[in-house]
């Protein structure tokens, strides 16, 4: 949470993509707390990870510093302080925290813990839903990823080829 | 019914995990729609997303409940309590999703910047208004060109 604020002020990029990721790694912190020990896993691989090392890369190429803001921050506060109010309305039907008879708790969670041990026989009932009962779901991820691949390395191929055709207009 | 604005102390106890979430994601809501610089708004957008994965795994979350994981001989005792591990899987798919979106927004921000100098939003604009303009004058020297 603090260091969600202190990436709002800081003006400096390298020390935001820094923040960024021990947001990620304490983020990953709070999901063991919560039971999500496969959530925590891959957030602090991928978030606290990767997420840093493209923002690096991101920043070596670009720019390291941001320039202070030009206009005022009063409109974009009025919409978040609207959006987080409705937001904020929106959890005042929510079960409370933890309940196991929450709606969410009651429906499919169950089958897939008595279940998954016969059907599937994989310890780990996460694994066994993700590459089994949502086997289709993972499958679309892997499209995705595959995509915003293709769209890199699309974006970025020609990086270098004309950076050395500058360099000879230039000299 | 609960007293909503009362002083419920279970109410707001069970409620505050969802609107500190909140916060956490209107922290990158404003990131995004504050800031100028492009780099900075793909960071806002991560917080808002790692928020909103906050909040499922928080639904997900039972009392004295324990990781979704059997032991390893699979000898399942009925007695023990486990969180749901739906919200888990959606999330575990949401996070890879989420880098790959972010390392497309990067790779947009650095041909933005081969192609502009800048990735700054406010310049941005400028340098789009000024070959606008520059555009819009030539075609008119070509149309009352006389003939």
């Amino acid at each position: 949470m603090l260091t969600a604020l202190a990436v709002v002020r800081a003006q400096s990029l390298f020390a935001t993509a820094m923040l960024s990721g021990a947001f990620s790694l304490l983020s990953a912190l709070l999901f063991v707390t919560l039971d999500a020990v496969d959530v925590a896993f891959t957030e602090a691989a991928v978030g606290a990870g990767i997420s840093t090392v493209l923002m690096l890369g991101t920043l070596a190429l670009t720019a390291r510093f941001e320039r202070p803001a030009t206009h005022s921050p009063v409109i974009p506060l009025f919409v978040v302080f609207v959006t987080g109010a409705a937001l904020i309305y929106g959890t005042l039907d929510m079960p409370n925290f933890g309940d196991p008879n929450a709606p969410a708790q009651v429906h499919l969670a169950p089958d897939f813990i008595q279940n998954s041990p016969h059907e599937i026989d994989v310890p780990n009932i996460v694994t066994a839903i993700l590459a089994s009962y949502r086997g289709f779901d993972t499958l679309g991820e892997v499209a995705v990823v595959f995509t915003a691949g293709v769209g890199v390395l699309l974006l970025l191929s020609g990086l270098r080829h004309r950076r050395r055709r500058q360099g000879k207009e230039d000299s | 019914m609960v007293k909503e604005f009362g002083l419920d102390w279970t109410f707001v106890i069970g409620h505050l995990n969802y609107w500190l979430f909140i916060i956490l994601m209107m922290t990158g809501l404003y990131i995004v729609v504050a800031k100028g610089n492009l780099v900075k708004k793909i960071v806002g957008l991560n917080i808002f997303q790692t928020a909103v994965f906050m909040l499922y795994i928080s639904v997900g979350k039972v009392k004295g409940g324990t990781a979704p994981i059997f032991p390893v001989d699979m000898n399942i005792d009925p007695d023990v309590l486990y969180s749901n591990p739906l919200p888990h899987v959606l999330i575990l798919t949401a996070i890879v999703v989420g880098v790959a979106t972010t390392s497309l927004g990067l790779a947009l921000a650095v041909r933005i910047r081969e192609e502009y100098g800048t990735i700054e939003e406010d310049s941005i604009q400028k340098i789009d208004r000024d070959t606008c303009l520059q555009d819009a004058n030539l075609h008119s020297e070509v149309a009352s060109e006389p003939r």
